[in-house]
């Protein structure tokens, strides 16, 4: 071996081959059959569960537990499914701790809540595996829909509309669909390619074309989108990386988070994927968080997360700030980035430290960095989208945009918490508004 | 430390906790293990009459039915009586006799309904030294077929005459061991005492099939593609027993003929409970075969605490101590009025006790919008449901109207007195009666 984690600068192979493969297996490996069972046992089946109102999809959680526990995960899958299309990628990514199992009232009993994201994925998993896709396409309708992103909220948009007969083309600007879930999340959160297989099951509907390599603003307009379908639904996400606004940001080593976590999920061979010895993430997002765990994965020495405020400001979920402090991430707040130090390349980052209300206080520190991560929030791009509210597009009701024919959802629209979850309840939602409405 | 040492129709045995007739007991090798591990006594698996012995089916003897984590609740065997030599088990129980004098040793017998048989392997047991014998009446599959088992204890004439053959031939005491696939459990105690018997024991397993492979469509356990029903004991059949034991020591004419309770016994609180109820020791199986025989450790040092805590210096302070409490329906005080209480700070809000009580029930429960479940006074008929399915430990529990209060469901005042249905106004036996 001829770097190691000490090696200074960005460089790849930093650890031995056979660590890559341990630190990026599956974070939460699916629970075996027994093991799903006596976990879906604990469920109360409680009345008007709150987990149900908890989740932004509405799963019939102490239901498909139910059909879980009685033998039946193929079921319980479909009561998953029919809800959430992309039930196994939330199952995987979804923060269950401050959503459904937050809600659950044994985490109010006991703080230990029925394992509902492992369980949804015992599920799914075990009706993918099996290769059966539940659903049907309707008669065909005749009506021809764009859906202009290929990612959470394009993909569950697509399939409720193919599944109400509608003809759908699914256009991204990317290689392959499946947007933030294909590029956008922890490897060991979605193991073995499952973005991809996920994309490729949720097609078997039929019915929704896919063209890649199609980016509105770049190869098309969304007027020309409007004249050549029926309705169309943005689900573009945020393209756009905010900028620190500091000078010399262009200097060698400093990157985008997002960026870095989507060339690490398309690489094939982790060892080739070069990291910093001393990586410094700014930024208190899942973002920041995934970039920051993944680098400390890679080899780097020391990995530190700033963010500008305090932790309870951080978006990241307390469980995403252990996942982090446990990888060995140090987490430091109430920070902001003020100077880039460094002769071409960056060799020190420097930091003011700043109250609650963003105060800067005047005491500084400076922390050895030949590699920064930027993960302080993406923006919209585009040209010719509909009136924006504040950054994003303005929506009502189900994703109805200010233009006629045009809805949107997921990242690029006001509302919701930019979760992957989030995303599919609004392309779902938006489908069945744009069915409502084309065949009212 | 309370003294578990019990005597039980003349057999000491420095604990009731005995080991039931049954897998457990068919060979020298585990009665010793068992005897080490500190029970108290062993009643031998059934022997039956000298010749070849039967034989077993060589696929699945068991069946089983489960709760959370595959937790055993029941087990159903279609296993026979002993399929080893006579003589051999004889020279097994003789040795084990000997080297274990303080422990209980009982020979459970099952041969042909005819005296001479009977007479036969009296002799024969008596010379192993055994404490006293026990009559199998009561395996409801394979022996019950050729006339043996539960085929002879579902008959009380039968019972009856086996049992007076048995205190003619022998001097040892007899325990007739009873099967509960019967309607009325008091009527084959009744011939049994009435033929001399010194105890009874129950119960016996119950027939059942414990599940129905839905791909073979076949009864579990599975022969062959088929099955046969077999005798279904632990966890899950400790309420009938109970009631059972409870109906032989209530029942007038049975009073004071020793009881052995068998049925579920998994914990010293199982035994505490059949004690209660009149048994003078209790006979365990399921729990050993599920746990092993280390379990008594468990039961000795419980019962003995739990007597400590009560003020119980023997064993007979506990039996038959709950006897007089249990009575029929109809002596059941309709003056004690009570109402489910909800302890807003130990609920979960899970919702089960309003699902309950709204679906299956009196409409009771109120749910508010913020998930705050209160017990609608006026409507609650006091069923228990709710208690019942609340998973919050002592979170719903039923509390008692104090005597001037009024029921606001009835609109009637409570009263102190006792008033039981048989004095009660709308009964139209009372006129009848008096």
């Amino acid at each position: 071996m001829s770097d190691t984690s000490l090696t200074p600068g960005i460089v790849a192979g930093r650890l031995d081959p056979k660590a890559y493969t341990e630190n990026f297996s599956d974070l939460h490996p699916r629970l075996e059959g027994h093991e799903a069972r006596v976990a879906a046992d604990r469920c109360y089946f409680c009345h008007d569960a709150p987990c149900i109102a908890a989740c932004p999809t509405e799963i019939d959680i102490p239901l498909f537990i139910r059909q879980i526990a009685t033998g039946t995960p193929e079921a319980a899958a479909e009561t998953i499914l029919s809800q959430n299309i992309l039930g196994g990628m939330c199952a995987r990514v979804c923060p269950t701790e401050t959503l459904c199992e937050q809600a659950c009232v044994r985490e109010a009993a006991e703080g230990k809540p029925v394992l509902i994201g492992q369980l949804q994925r015992y599920a799914t998993d075990t009706l993918m595996e099996a290769g059966t896709h539940p659903f049907t396409r309707a008669a065909p309708t005749g009506k021809r829909i764009a859906v202009v992103g290929a990612g959470p909220a394009g993909l569950a948009c697509a399939h409720r509309l193919a599944m109400k007969g509608h003809d759908v083309t699914m256009y991204d600007g990317r290689d392959k669909p499946g947007g933030l879930n294909e590029y956008g999340i922890a490897a060991y959160k979605t193991v073995e390619g499952f973005a991809e297989r996920e994309v490729e099951w949720l097609l078997k509907i039929g019915g929704i074309t896919v063209e890649t390599g199609k980016r509105l603003g770049r190869d098309m307009t969304l007027a020309e989108m409007r004249g050549a379908h029926d309705a169309v639904f943005l689900g573009i996400g945020l393209g756009g990386v905010n900028a620190l606004g500091l000078e010399a940001e262009d200097k060698d080593g400093i990157a985008n988070a997002v960026d870095f976590i989507a060339e690490l999920r398309q690489t094939g061979d982790l060892a080739s994927l070069p990291v910093g010895r001393d990586v410094v993430v700014i930024g208190g997002g899942m973002t920041a968080v995934d970039a920051a765990v993944q680098a400390k994965l890679l080899g780097a020495l020391n990995v530190s997360l700033v963010y500008r405020r305090g932790r309870d400001r951080m978006n990241a979920s307390p469980y995403e700030q252990d996942l982090a402090a446990s990888k060995g991430v140090r987490i430091i707040t109430n920070a902001q980035p003020v100077a880039i130090h460094g002769n071409g390349a960056v060799r020190e980052i420097e930091f003011e430290y700043t109250d609650n209300d963003l105060t800067p206080t005047g005491q500084t520190f400076r922390l050895a960095a030949d590699q920064v991560f930027k993960a302080i929030g993406q923006t919209l791009e585009g040209g010719d989208l509909p009136d924006l509210e504040g950054r994003k597009i303005k929506v009502s009701g189900a994703g109805r945009t200010s233009l006629d024919g045009v809805w949107a959802g997921g990242d690029c629209a006001v509302g919701g918490d930019d979760l992957t979850v989030t995303a599919v309840a609004q392309g779902r939602d938006a489908a069945e508004d744009i069915h409502a409405s084309l065949m009212g | 430390m309370a003294n578990l040492e019990t005597t039980f129709v003349g057999i000491k045995s420095p604990n009731p906790f005995w080991l039931a007739s049954a897998p457990p007991t068919d060979k020298e090798y585990n009665v010793r293990r068992a005897f080490e591990a500190g029970w108290g006594g062993v009643v031998w698996k059934t022997l039956g009459e000298d010749g070849p012995p039967v034989v077993n089916v060589n696929g699945p003897r068991y069946g089983a039915i489960w709760g959370a984590d595959r937790r055993l609740l029941g087990l159903n065997n279609i296993e026979l009586i002993t399929d080893r030599p006579l003589q051999t088990n004889l020279d097994e129980m003789t040795r084990v006799k000997r080297d274990y004098p303080d422990r209980a040793l009982i020979a459970s017998l099952m041969v042909p309904v005819n005296e001479d048989s009977w007479k036969a392997i009296l002799e024969r047991v008596l010379e192993t030294g055994c404490d006293g014998v026990e009559l199998n009446f009561g395996c409801p599959h394979g022996m019950s077929e050729r006339g043996m088992g539960s085929a002879v204890g579902q008959v009380p004439e039968y019972v009856q005459q086996v049992t007076e053959w048995c205190k003619k031939h022998s001097d040892l005491p007899v325990i007739v061991k009873l099967t509960p696939n019967i309607a009325d459990i008091r009527k084959p105690a009744q011939a049994a005492k009435e033929g001399g018997a010194d105890a009874v024991s129950l119960i016996n397993t119950i027939n059942s099939i414990t599940s129905v492979d839905l791909d073979l469509f076949s009864p579990e356990p599975m022969i062959d593609g088929q099955g046969a029903h077999g005798g279904y004991c632990g966890p899950a059949v400790k309420p009938i027993a109970l009631n059972m034991v409870a109906e032989i020591a209530r029942d007038p004419g049975l009073r004071g003929l020793p009881i052995s309770g068998i049925g579920g016994v998994t914990t010293w609180r199982d035994a505490a409970e059949f004690m209660a109820l009149g048994a003078g020791n209790v006979q365990v199986c399921t729990a050993a075969m599920t746990y092993g025989f280390k379990i008594v450790q468990e039961m000795i040092s419980g019962l003995s605490q739990y007597m400590d805590e009560k003020g119980f210096a023997s064993i007979d302070d506990l039996v038959g101590r709950a006897v007089p409490n249990v009575v029929n329906w109809q002596d059941l005080n309709l003056n004690y009025v009570t109402k489910a209480r909800i302890d807003q700070e130990a609920c979960i809000k899970c919702g089960r006790c309003y699902a309950a009580c709204e679906d299956t029930s009196h409409q009771a429960i109120s749910m508010s919008e913020d998930r705050v479940f209160e017990v609608i006074d006026a409507e609650c008929v006091a069923c228990n449901l709710c208690v019942n399915v609340c998973p919050v430990d002592s979170c719903i529990t039923m509390e008692r109207l104090a005597a001037g209060e009024v029921d606001p469901r009835t609109g009637l005042t409570v009263s102190d007195s006792y008033a039981n249905w048989t004095t009660h106004p709308n009964n139209p036996m009372k006129c009848a009666a008096e």
